[in-house]
């Protein structure tokens, strides 16, 4: 006999959608010029969610002269009382907290479990933390005297919503910046229901203002004559873009980008606690994350045991409804993204991995891809060399520490690395010798706003959170 | 021996600097320069791309050891360079004078600030990770330190003029964060950076640290902003059309492109310079 959970769903009452949401600007819901909409829809579902007003260039405009307005406010004002605004939106996150891992689940698909315990709260603590800098800016080692850049575009993607938001406002807004900011495509609500709190939080018009839509509104605000700066996550490729646009306007620029994280397994770590470790590096998310583990570099001679127990603990893992508490895994933020990683992972197969997948059942409805590693990968594989993007684990196994490193290092990216073993002068060698801006040791996906965050190489420029986060908004610094 | 009166000078064949060693440009090519009055002074190198290509050969082969030095002994190097060039200081002005035709004194005060340049950068060495590294209070039972690690290889196409003292204000920070350099001399004033080559050589910098191109920064150019082995470009020497281009080409690989305007800082070393966070577990 087999021993099936109930399901124990969230409840989707505590939250209101509305058929139809309009762009936030000047501190006001106000419709798009032309009047056109695209939708948002219920990855898991597929269900129409609702109509989203679609920012163009003029909307852009509006909204960039709305948070040159802001900035006459907002940049007189005592730091210490623009900190208190920022208090106040991290206390209205966290009373609203419910509210918001019910929406961000629905909009993007992640398990109701994260947007609860991590997305949200993690939210909510990036603006506790920057309030509490933003009267304290001339002690940052950052200059005696720094400045804000002024108005900053912000374009963000659908991974993590609310919490790239979070990341992307709470740092410019403590600097003394105002925003314009575009939430990615298919996950605008969280940020709309934002522009609420800002509302509630009786921030000063301009301040913070969302403009929804795709790349072209990106490319809107990117190319805004009237934007200082400009802040994105995202793809390489279109970081690359980005960056050339930006060449010889004098606007600033940071970037987070793509990765292709080594998560490497020494022969002497804990393997039970590194199989968590695993899942939680590659399956976090939908493996929807820039700092995934997504190449496992394991030392050769525990490599038959280790995969062992991976598998059977990825046949445990619950694929299935986002608002279920019980569930591991959600749906694929989209049908593109599904369709890039099947057919990343199909040339897995061409290529001449061998494939794992979890056995478990994909909904009939929705978006969804089974937890999977590829075995017997070169690293001249694509999946070896490409981020996927999705639950996708290739296995590399190595013999020496050195040859860790030298595999580890192998690739144009520089986002994160994790290292296991049970010995601490072996975590701080490893740590010295990776080129990744954010190194796990014996953990995996940590992350919290004191802790700066971004890659070397092709993964970025700049760093997000903790001190060094500071300087992507205040000119002049590093 | 022949008569003093009568001896005729023994001239120098001015070379690059690549890998330790001083090679000529593989092209053949040389161009000419001239003192200020106009007057033929030297025929050094015209590097070519490939020269720019086996400069940044070396630089990489250096970066792993030159990177991973003690920052005290990084520091001892940067300040050994003053030393030996303090020892030359009579070369450098009389060729500052020569091509830059300022005046004698204006030279001696541009040759003592780059040597105290190099004295204020060798201090840097061991102190910009206690300045602009953090320990960093995570909520959880982890011991998270923020550190900043050197970049990798970087070009330098310092100001023209002055051409000694620009380019230490260039050379020096990226020195002193653990990188690698290519320099592209000034082109019109070149010997500045052939008698620092030289001094290298004799300063116990190892081999590849530092690589020094003559020849045409506008040739040059492009080719180190596509070039997908440098990591970092200071374009301070090179005009806004230029600089735009390369951060163009640069986008590529991501490179770093900075230029400064001001005075030395150690934002100027941090400028080529990556942060490395660690989670590091605690436990019993």
């Amino acid at each position: 006999m087999t021993f099936e959970y109930s399901s124990a769903p969230e409840s989707k009452a505590i939250v209101t959608i509305d058929p139809v949401y309009k762009l936030f600007i000047g501190g006001k819901f106000v419709a798009p010029k032309s009047g056109k909409t695209f939708t948002t829809v219920n990855p898991a579902t597929e269900e129409v969610l609702a109509k989203i007003g679609y920012g163009e260039k003029a909307d852009v405009d509006k909204a960039v002269k709305a948070a040159q307005e802001g900035l006459k406010v907002w940049s007189k004002m005592a730091p210490s009382e623009r900190g208190k605004y920022l208090y106040r939106i991290a206390r209205i996150m966290q009373e609203r907290a419910r509210e918001f891992a019910v929406l961000e689940t629905i909009d993007n698909g992640k398990p109701i479990r994260e947007t609860r315990d991590i997305d949200i709260p993690l939210s909510a603590a990036h603006f506790f933390y920057h309030a509490g800098w933003a009267d304290k800016l001339e002690h940052a080692g950052l200059g005696s005297n720094p400045k804000p850049y002024g108005v900053v575009g912000q374009i963000i993607p659908w991974n993590f919503p609310l919490l790239m938001l979070a990341w992307k406002v709470a740092p410019a807004l403590a600097t003394g910046n105002t925003v314009v900011l575009k939430p990615a495509e298919t996950t605008p609500l969280t940020a709309l229901l934002f522009a609420q709190v800002c509302q509630q939080a009786e921030l000063p018009a301009g301040v913070v203002n969302i403009v929804t839509g795709d790349g072209a509104t990106g490319a809107a605000i990117v190319n805004h004559p009237g934007i200082n700066k400009i802040a994105f996550t995202g793809s390489t490729d279109v970081g690359k873009l980005i960056a050339r646009s930006v060449a010889g306007t004098g606007k600033g620029l940071t970037l987070e980008l793509g990765g292709k994280g080594a998560n490497i397994v020494f022969e002497d770590a804990p393997l039970d606690e590194t199989v968590e470790g695993i899942i939680n590096g590659i399956f976090f998310n939908q493996g929807h994350v820039c700092c995934a583990g997504s190449r496992l570099l394991v030392q050769e001679n525990i490599q038959d045991e280790l995969l062992e127990k991976l598998k059977r603990r990825m046949s445990q893992i619950r694929l299935g409804d986002p608002l279920d508490k019980n569930t591991d895994i959600g749906a694929i933020n989209s049908r593109e993204q599904l369709a890039k990683i099947t057919e990343l992972a199909m040339s897995g197969d061409t290529e001449g991995a061998e494939r794992f997948s979890a056995p478990c059942t994909l909904p009939a409805k929705g978006f969804w891809y089974p937890p999977t590693f590829f075995t017997g990968v070169t690293q001249a594989h694509r999946i070896a060399r490409e981020e996927i993007f999705g639950p996708v684990l290739s296995v590399i196994s190595f013999r020496t520490p050195q040859e860790a490193i030298e595999k580890a290092n192998n690739t144009p990216y520089g986002l994160s690395a994790g290292v296991w073993t049970d010995k601490g002068s072996r975590i701080l060698w490893t740590a010295k010798h990776l080129r990744a801006g954010v190194i796990w040791a014996n953990t995996f996906n940590k992350f919290d706003p004191a802790s700066p965050f971004g890659g070397y190489k092709e993964s970025g420029w700049g760093r997000e959170g903790g001190r060094h986060g500071l300087a992507a908004y205040l000119k002049g610094a590093k | 021996m022949s008569n003093s009166k009568s001896r005729i000078d023994v001239k120098k064949t001015y070379k690059l600097f690549i890998g330790g060693a001083f090679p000529r440009s593989e092209s053949g090519r040389t161009y000419e320069v001239k003192d200020s009055k106009g007057n033929f002074v030297a025929n050094p190198s015209l590097a070519s791309r490939k020269d720019l290509r086996d400069a940044v050969v070396a630089a990489r082969s250096a970066f792993g050891g030159w990177s991973s030095a003690t920052a005290f002994n990084r520091g001892q190097i940067l300040y050994r360079i003053a030393e030996i060039m303090e020892g030359r200081s009579a070369q450098f002005i009389d060729e500052i004078v020569a091509l830059e035709g300022v005046t004698p004194t204006a030279a001696k005060k541009q040759v003592e600030e780059a040597i105290d340049l190099w004295v204020w950068y060798s201090g840097w060495c061991d102190k910009i990770g206690s300045i602009y590294g953090s320990t960093n209070a995570v909520s959880g039972s982890f011991y998270n330190f923020t550190i900043p690690d050197s970049l990798g290889v970087v070009a330098i196409f310092a100001p023209a003029k002055p051409s000694l003292l620009g380019l230490v204000h260039s050379l020096a920070p990226v020195l002193a964060g653990g990188n690698t350099a290519v320099v592209i001399a000034s082109e019109k004033y070149p010997l500045s950076a052939i008698t620092l080559s030289e001094a290298l050589g004799t300063s116990d910098v190892p081999a590849g640290v530092v690589n020094i191109l003559t020849g045409s920064a506008a040739e040059l150019a492009p080719w180190a902003a596509s070039h997908m082995d440098i990591d970092g470009i200071d374009a301070s020497g090179l005009s806004s059309a230029q600089e735009k281009e390369i951060r163009i080409a640069g986008a590529d690989n991501l490179k770093r492109i900075s230029t400064f305007k001001d005075g030395a800082s150690p934002q100027h070393v941090l400028a080529f310079m990556e942060n490395k966070t660690v989670w590091h577990p605690i436990g019993v």
